[in-house]
C-alpha cells in the first residue's frame, strides 16, 4: 500500500504525463460501467431482434403514439423547469443576501427532504390532492370549490416542480453567492439602476448556475416515469413511461433502447452547449 | 420588503416541507389506509421493530449508501488529484465523461448498466447494485472536491517536501486536510443520492433483495404499510437532530478556511 | 500495470456479484409471486419445518414478470403466473416438467374440475399446479351509484366520469372492451380489435386512473365508486368497506387460474416441488385463503373453511354454470402480443 503510494505520489507531482496512471482506476471504472454501456444501448438501439442494422428503433419516435408521448414529455418538462427557475432565482437571491454563517444550513435545508423517500414524498402528495385527499378536505370544510388535478397533467407538474425544485434552487444559490459585492456597487456606483444592476450584471454572472440548475431539473423532468405513475394515474403516458414499458413489460430492448438514444441527443445538445459557454469564459 | 421575502421564503418551505407533514401525521393514523382518519396511534412504531422486510430493506438500503458512498469517495479523490495533474485537454474530456451519469436520464443509466450486467452474466443482487450506486456516485465526489483542488497552493505542498516529508506524509499531512471538506461534503452527497435513488436499482436489483425504495414502489400498488411512515420519519427526525446539533456547534474549522 | 488493472476489476466484479459462486448449494428456494398473494406466516412455517430458506420476491403482473425469467437476470425456482402467461412460457421452453410423486397433495387436495380447466393452457396437466383462481368483474360502491351494475358497457356512462378504474394491464383493459361488443377476449380480427380500442380511447376521459392494484385501497377509501376487479379482492374490500357490492357483468367475463409452476433453470428444484407441494396442504391453503380472500382451487381447504357464509359465498365459490360467456385468456402468440402492445400504448398516449 504504502509504496504504491509512493509511487502515485511521484507520479502526480510529475506532470510528464505518467500522471495518467493515478488516474488509471477512475479511467478504468468509467469505461467499464459508463462508456460500454452506452455503447450496448446503442447497439441495441440500431439493431433488430435478428441482430441485423436497422435505424427502425430510432425513426419510432415519429410514430403516433410515441410523438404524442414524447411531445408531451417535452411540454411538461419545459413548463416544469420554467416554474422551477421563476420559484427558485428570488429565492436563491434572497437566500444569498443572508448572513455568510447560514451558509451549510441553508444548503442542508433544501437536501433534508431527500432523506424522506422520493416515492413516499410524492405519494404524500396523492394524498393530499386526492379527491378526498387533505387538501380538498380543508376547502369542503370551508364551503369551497374542490381542486381535481390528480390524475392530470397539472399533477404531474406539480409532482416535477415539488421534486427538482432543491437541484435548481442550489446552483442559482451557489452562483449568486459568488457574486462579489463589490461588482455590484460598482455597477450602482456608475449609475446603473436596479433593473439594469440586475439584467446587466447579477444575471450574466450567474448563467453558469442557470445552466447547471436548468439541466438538472429538465432531464429528470424529461424522463421521468414514477412521477406520471404516482400522479397521473397511468393516464398520462410520459417517453419514460414508454422506455420503462418497453424493458420491463413487452421486453422489447431494441425498441426501448433505440427510444432511449433520442433522449440522450437531448443530453448531448446540453453538453455542447455548455463546454461553449465554458469556452467563453 | 424584508417581510415579502419572509413570507415568499416560508411559503416555499411550506411547499417543500407539507408533504412530509403529511407522512408524520400518516404514521400516526390508526386506519390503515391512507384516506380515512382512524385516530392516534403508535402502533405502527412498535410493530416496525418487528417487520423484518422492512427492517431488512432499510439495512441493504443503508449498507449500499455508506458503501458506495466511502467507495465513491475514495475512487474520487484519486480521480481529482490526477485529474490536476493532468493537460487541459485530457482533462475536459475525463470531465465531459465524469459528468455523463449526472446529466443523463437515471432511466437510460439504469437501463445500460442492466444491460452490461447481463452480458456479463452478472448474477443479479447487492453486488450489482452496489456497482451501480458506486457509478453514479463518483461525479458528485468529483464535483465536491474539484473547486477545493483548485484553491490548494501548490507551494506548501513543496515546501512540505523541501522539509524532508516523504510524498505520502506530504499527501496525508497537507493535502487531504485541505481537501477533507471536499470529500466530507462528496461523501454526504454521495450517501443521500444513494439513499434517495429508485430508478437506477429498479433496473440492476435481483431476486429477493429490495432497497426501501424499490420496497415502497411495490408497496405502492398494494398500499403502504403504515410502517414505513414511522420509519420514515425516525430516519427524518434523527436527521433533523443531527442538523440542529451540528449547526448549534460553533464551527471554528470553517472560518480558518 | 495496465494489463493488471482490468484483471483486478474483473476478479473484484465477480466478488461482488458472485459470478463465479451459484446459489444452487445453498438450502433455499426463489419464489416469484404476486404481490401480496401468499400469507407470510406460511413462508416461516414452510422454513421450520423444512429448513429451507424461502427467498421471496414480487411481481405486479404477468408482463413485467415475464422478461425478468425470459432474460435470466434474476435466478428464480417457483413462479406463480396466470394460465395464458404459463401457455407462453410452456411454447418457449422455459418450464419443468413436474414430477407429481414429489407433489402428492396436489393431486389428492386439488378439485377435479380445475385440472380440467387447467388443460386449456397446460394440456397435459404437466407444468402447473393451480393456486388461485376467480374472476374478473365490477366493484361498486352503492352509496354513490343509483342503479345496480350489471354490464361493462356502463363503464361508458358519461354520468360516472372520474369514477371509474380501469385495469392497468393489456389483457384486462382489452377484455372488457372486447366482452361488450360480444367478441372473444382471444380475438385477434383487426377490426375488432381497432373497433375495441377505440372504444378504449372513447371511454379514457371518463377514467379516473388505470391501476392494477390500488383499485382495493381507492374503493375502500370511496376515491372512486366503479372500478375492476378481480374476485379475491372483492371479498377482502367488502370486509373493509360494507357498501362495496361486486358483479360478474352480464356480457361475460374472465375466469382465471394462477398455478405454480418450476422453471426449467431452476436452481433448486427439489425445494421447489417441497415448497409447492407445501403450499398444497390443506391446512396452509386455509391459512392463504383467509389471508388473501382469493378464492383456493383446494377442495380439502376448502371443507375446513368454518364460516358456512364465506364456504357457499357466490364471491369466493361462484358457480360458473350460471354465467354465460366464460372464457379464459390464452397466449395469442408473439406477433399478436405486439399488436395488442402496440393499441395499448396508442390508447395510453391520449
Amino acid at each position: 500500500m504504502s509504496s504504491s503510494m509512493k509511487k502515485l505520489h511521484s507520479l502526480y507531482t510529475d506532470k510528464s504525463g505518467k500522471g495518467k496512471l493515478l488516474a488509471a482506476p477512475y479511467v478504468f471504472w468509467s469505461a467499464f460501467f459508463i462508456i460500454i454501456p452506452l455503447c450496448m444501448i446503442l447497439y441495441y438501439g440500431v439493431t433488430d431482434k435478428t441482430g441485423a442494422f436497422t435505424l427502425q428503433n430510432i425513426t419510432a419516435i415519429a410514430s403516433i403514439g410515441h410523438a404524442r408521448a414524447f411531445w408531451r414529455s417535452l411540454l411538461l418538462s419545459v413548463v416544469s423547469t420554467v416554474i422551477c427557475f421563476l420559484l427558485a432565482y428570488p429565492l436563491a437571491m434572497i437566500l444569498s443576501g443572508m448572513k455568510e454563517k447560514k451558509h451549510n444550513f441553508i444548503i442542508l435545508i433544501f437536501i433534508l427532504p431527500m432523506w424522506m423517500n422520493f416515492l413516499l414524498r410524492t405519494l404524500a402528495w396523492q394524498t393530499l390532492l386526492e379527491k378526498t385527499g387533505v387538501i380538498n378536505g380543508i376547502l369542503s370544510f370551508f364551503k369551497l370549490p374542490s381542486l381535481r388535478i390528480i390524475n392530470t397533467p397539472y399533477a404531474i407538474v406539480l409532482g416535477m416542480v415539488y421534486n427538482f425544485l432543491p437541484f435548481m434552487v442550489l446552483p442559482l444559490y451557489n452562483a449568486l453567492s459568488k457574486i462579489d459585492e463589490n461588482v455590484i456597487n460598482a455597477a450602482k456606483d456608475l449609475g446603473a439602476n436596479k433593473i439594469q444592476t440586475f439584467f446587466r450584471v447579477i444575471m450574466p454572472l450567474s448563467i453558469p448556475g442557470i445552466i447547471s440548475g436548468v439541466t438538472m431539473v429538465f432531464v429528470p423532468a424529461l424522463t421521468t416515469f414514477v412521477i406520471s405513475t404516482l400522479l397521473g394515474g397511468s393516464k398520462v403516458l410520459l417517453i419514460g413511461n414508454v422506455i420503462e414499458q418497453e424493458f420491463t413489460q413487452a421486453s422489447n430492448w431494441h425498441l426501448g433502447s433505440g427510444l432511449s438514444i433520442v433522449l440522450m441527443i437531448f443530453i448531448i445538445l446540453n453538453m455542447i452547449v455548455s463546454a461553449l459557454l465554458d469556452k467563453e469564459d | 420588503m424584508q417581510t415579502v421575502k419572509k413570507i415568499y421564503v416560508s411559503l416555499i418551505f411550506l411547499f417543500l416541507y407539507a408533504p412530509i407533514g403529511t407522512l408524520i401525521v400518516l404514521s400516526f393514523n390508526a386506519s390503515k389506509t391512507r384516506s380515512k382518519w382512524g385516530g392516534f396511534t403508535m402502533q405502527w412504531y412498535a410493530s416496525l421493530l418487528q417487520d423484518e422486510v422492512i427492517l431488512d430493506a432499510l439495512t441493504t438500503t443503508l449498507l449500499i449508501a455508506f458503501l458506495s458512498a466511502l467507495i465513491a469517495s475514495v475512487i474520487g479523490t484519486i480521480a481529482a488529484v490526477a485529474m490536476n495533474g493532468m493537460k487541459r485537454r485530457t482533462r475536459t474530456l475525463l470531465i465531459g465523461v465524469t459528468n455523463i451519469p449526472m446529466l443523463n436520464a437515471d432511466i437510460v443509466t439504469g437501463i445500460s448498466l442492466m444491460l452490461l450486467f447481463i452480458s456479463i452474466g452478472l448474477r443479479f443482487g447487492f453486488g450489482t447494485i452496489l456497482l451501480s450506486h458506486i457509478t453514479f456516485n463518483i461525479p458528485y465526489v468529483i464535483l465536491c472536491i474539484m473547486p477545493r483542488m483548485k484553491q490548494l497552493n501548490p507551494s506548501v505542498y513543496e515546501a512540505a517536501l523541501d522539509l524532508g516529508a516523504s510524498h505520502i506524509t506530504a499527501f496525508f499531512k497537507v493535502m487531504l486536510p485541505d481537501l477533507m471538506p471536499g470529500i466530507l461534503s462528496g461523501f454526504l452527497m454521495a450517501f443521500t443520492m444513494s439513499l434517495d435513488d429508485f430508478i437506477i436499482t429498479h433496473f440492476t436489483k435481483g431476486a429477493g433483495i429490495d432497497t426501501l425504495s424499490t420496497k415502497i414502489y411495490t408497496e405502492v400498488k398494494k398500499g403502504i404499510k403504515p410502517e414505513m411512515y414511522a420509519l420514515s420519519t425516525i430516519i427524518f427526525v434523527t436527521v433533523l437532530i443531527l442538523l440542529f446539533l451540528v449547526n448549534k456547534t460553533p464551527d471554528k474549522k470553517e472560518k480558518t478556511n | 500495470m495496465k494489463k493488471l488493472l482490468p484483471v483486478c476489476l474483473g476478479a473484484a466484479l465477480c466478488l461482488l456479484g458472485g459470478c463465479g459462486s451459484d446459489t444452487s448449494n445453498e438450502n433455499i428456494v426463489i419464489v416469484y409471486n404476486w404481490g401480496e398473494y401468499v400469507d407470510p406466516d406460511t413462508l416461516a412455517m414452510f422454513e421450520e419445518e423444512t429448513g429451507i430458506e424461502v427467498v421471496y420476491d414480487e411481481f405486479e403482473t404477468n408482463e413485467t414478470m415475464y422478461p425478468k425469467i425470459e432474460n435470466g437476470a434474476a435466478e428464480y425456482d417457483v413462479v406463480c403466473p396466470s394460465d395464458y402467461m404459463i401457455s407462453k412460457m410452456i411454447q418457449n421452453d422455459l418450464l419443468l416438467e413436474l414430477d407429481f410423486s414429489h407433489i402428492p397433495n396436489a393431486k389428492s387436495n386439488i378439485g377435479s374440475q380445475y385440472w380440467d380447466q387447467s388443460r386449456t393452457f397446460d394440456p397435459e396437466n404437466k407444468y402447473s399446479v393451480p393456486y388461485c383462481w376467480g374472476t374478473v368483474g365490477i366493484l361498486y360502491n352503492k352509496t354513490m351509484v343509483d342503479e345496480p351494475l350489471t354490464s361493462w358497457a356502463q363503464l361508458w356512462d358519461e354520468k360516472y366520469t372520474d369514477e371509474i378504474l380501469m385495469q392497468d394491464s393489456v389483457r384486462d383493459a382489452f377484455m372488457v372492451a372486447e366482452k361488450m361488443y360480444g367478441y372473444s377476449m382471444n380475438t385477434t380480427d383487426p377490426d375488432e380489435l381497432q373497433r375495441a380500442m377505440n372504444a378504449l380511447i372513447a371511454q379514457k376521459p371518463i377514467v379516473q386512473a388505470y391501476v392494477v392494484d390500488q383499485v382495493r385501497d381507492k374503493m375502500i377509501g370511496g376515491e372512486a365508486a366503479i372500478g375492476v376487479i378481480y374476485s379475491g379482492e372483492a371479498i377482502y374490500t367488502q370486509y373493509e368497506n360494507a357498501d362495496l357490492e361486486y358483479v360478474i357483468p352480464s356480457e361475460g367475463t374472465n375466469v382465471w387460474i394462477d398455478s405454480w409452476v418450476i422453471l426449467k433453470d431452476a436452481p433448486h428444484k427439489e425445494n421447489a416441488e417441497k415448497f409447492i407441494d407445501f403450499m398444497c396442504r390443506e391446512d396452509i391453503a386455509l391459512k392463504n385463503f383467509e389471508y388473501i380472500t382469493y378464492s383456493t382451487p383446494n377442495e380439502a381447504a376448502k371443507a375446513l373453511i368454518e364460516d358456512d357464509e364465506i364456504r357457499n359465498s357466490p364471491i369466493a365459490f361462484p358457480d360458473l354454470t350460471q354465467y354465460d360467456n366464460l372464457e379464459s385468456y390464452t397466449y395469442l402468440g408473439e406477433e399478436a402480443d405486439e399488436v395488442y402492445n402496440e393499441l395499448w400504448k396508442e390508447i395510453k398516449s391520449y
